[in-house]
């Protein structure tokens, strides 16, 4: 039984496919008028983000409300933490709120792995520098499969800042455990060495692009450049931006969000019926509440156990 | 392991024309709609829903529900219940759903069910029709329309197999093997 979910890593094929299916429930859930079910009553999850996010938070937030959990959000900004007070510190004071999961996301790489450390509570890795986004890539994974249901061999293409790009690592990994064939392409500045040994191809122009079925784009983040990747904007707009004419009528487009329109995204396509990024920000709730289901729905009971522990019966 | 035929093919047929004649009789002319829970009570519901309308001469709107986001036993299960789709496409106020599953035991799905139900509307009235009843409830709940009635013993298991799942109709009773949670 999973206890947490650090990286892709943890999950098996049949892991992915179980949750990806219990996120199809969820969006029945979802589609009612009533879109709570009782499952998580009493259980309590806490978003700790030390990272800004508005899609990962609010999701996650969201998930967790319509499992009748109940959610304490923190953000670093504003908190103790502002005071100095250290991850550790931060995760043993928060124990003290008994949470059955703790959410985090974090700008430094193995975050996730420390806390699993020091809690017994779930914990669930929203993002942890460059290193990983789990969820993200089962939603990506989740949406895909709702526009193209055959995954194994489709040919995807993830295109732009892989370096800095934690979901472009976990995609790799998610993409290629359910069969598809990944090629990473970018500026040779912006892919690290030896990317290939994650199990994908690795290309430094858009030519050969026309053969992928999905072009997943990244966003150049701005925020975690420090060097000169890219001589300028322009010029990896001129070489890498996925417009009308290098995007073909049969691909699929994705994105994980925030677009830099006018960057890695022409407007034309971000707006076109081929792309995918609403949706993929739809997905998020429910491939969450799998998530949240995945890891809680057995162990940790908020109450003593009953006299007798048979296992449901009519 | 051996097992006790209590209901066989035809007995099961003959079963759910029986209870399809018994429901068209208590509705007098209300609407009604019926909800299968799954597994292998959706399937059921689906027969009893084509024999009612045959009899009835009026469509019977037909849902299935997956209780697993219901349940009261999470925590104590070590596998997780396998959850199914959940599709109820009519609106349910007001009129008379009959909640239909293979087996009523203790109740505690009957209790999912109801909880899962009210989460889509107000009925008017819910009833529960079972292909067999076999006693030891822990909750309040009786069945509205019962196919046998078939005491046992908690270390029994019932079990029920239907052709749309297991290939075949009927109804058995064995002794079941070491309980684990």
């Amino acid at each position: 039984m999973m206890r947490n979910l650090l990286s892709i890593d943890d999950l098996t094929r049949e892991d992915i496919e179980r949750i990806l299916s219990r996120a199809h429930s969820f969006a029945q859930v979802s589609g009612r008028e009533i879109k709570k079910v009782p499952t998580l009553r009493g259980r309590t999850v806490i978003n700790l983000f030390y990272e800004s996010s508005t899609r990962t938070s609010s999701s996650f937030e969201l998930a967790a409300k319509r499992l009748s959990a109940d959610l304490v959000n923190i953000k670093s900004v504003g908190s103790s933490v502002d005071k100095g007070e250290s991850l550790k510190d931060t995760v043993q004071t928060l124990s003290a709120y008994d949470p059955t999961a703790i959410v985090i996301r974090s700008p430094h790489a193995g975050a996730a792995n420390l806390v699993a450390r020091w809690t017994t509570a779930s914990v669930i890795n929203a993002g942890d520098g460059k290193h990983e986004h789990p969820t993200q890539a089962l939603l990506d994974l989740y949406t895909l499969r709702g526009r193209r249901p055959q995954i194994e061999g489709t040919k995807i293409w993830i295109v732009g800042d892989v370096m800095h790009s934690r979901v472009a690592r976990s995609n790799v990994l998610a993409f290629t455990r359910m069969g598809a064939e990944v090629t990473v392409c970018g500026p040779p500045t912006l892919i690290p060495r030896d990317f290939e040994s994650l199990g994908c191809d690795v290309r430094y122009s858009l030519d050969g692009i026309e053969e992928a079925d999905v072009v997943y784009a990244l966003r150049m983040q701005m925020e975690r450049m420090t060097g000169s990747y890219v001589p300028s904007l322009r010029e990896y707009a001129a070489r890498f931006q996925i417009d009308s004419r290098r995007l073909a009528p049969h691909q699929l487009l994705m994105h994980p969000g925030p677009v830099n329109r006018g960057v890695e995204l022409a407007a034309e396509v971000i707006d076109s019926p081929q792309a995918l990024i609403v949706q993929q920000v739809e997905s998020g709730v429910v491939v969450r509440m799998a998530v949240l289901y995945e890891l809680l729905a057995a162990g940790n009971a908020p109450s003593p156990v009953p006299a007798h522990t048979e296992p449901q019966p009519a | 392991m051996t097992e006790k035929v209590v209901l066989d093919s035809e007995g099961f047929s003959r079963t759910l024309r029986r209870i399809a004649h018994e429901v068209v009789e208590k509705a007098g002319g209300e609407r009604i709609a019926m909800v299968g829970i799954h597994r292998r009570g959706a399937v059921i519901a689906k027969r009893l829903r084509e024999l009612v309308e045959e009899l009835a001469d009026c469509p019977v709107p037909l849902g299935d529900l997956d209780i697993s986001f219901y349940r009261d036993d999470l925590t104590l299960r070590s596998e997780q219940p396998e959850v199914h789709d959940t599709h109820i496409d009519f609106p349910i106020d007001g009129i008379t759903v009959i909640l239909v599953d293979d087996v009523l035991y203790t109740g505690r799905t009957v209790r999912a069910a109801i909880d899962s139900l009210f989460d889509y509307g107000r009925p008017q009235r819910v009833q529960l029709a079972v292909l067999a009843d076999r006693g030891h409830r822990e909750l309040p709940f009786r069945a509205d329309y019962v196919g046998k009635n078939l005491p046992t013993a908690r270390s029994e298991r019932v079990n029920v197999r239907v052709e749309e799942i297991d290939g075949m109709d009927e109804v058995t009773i064995s002794e079941r093997a070491e309980v684990h949670t």
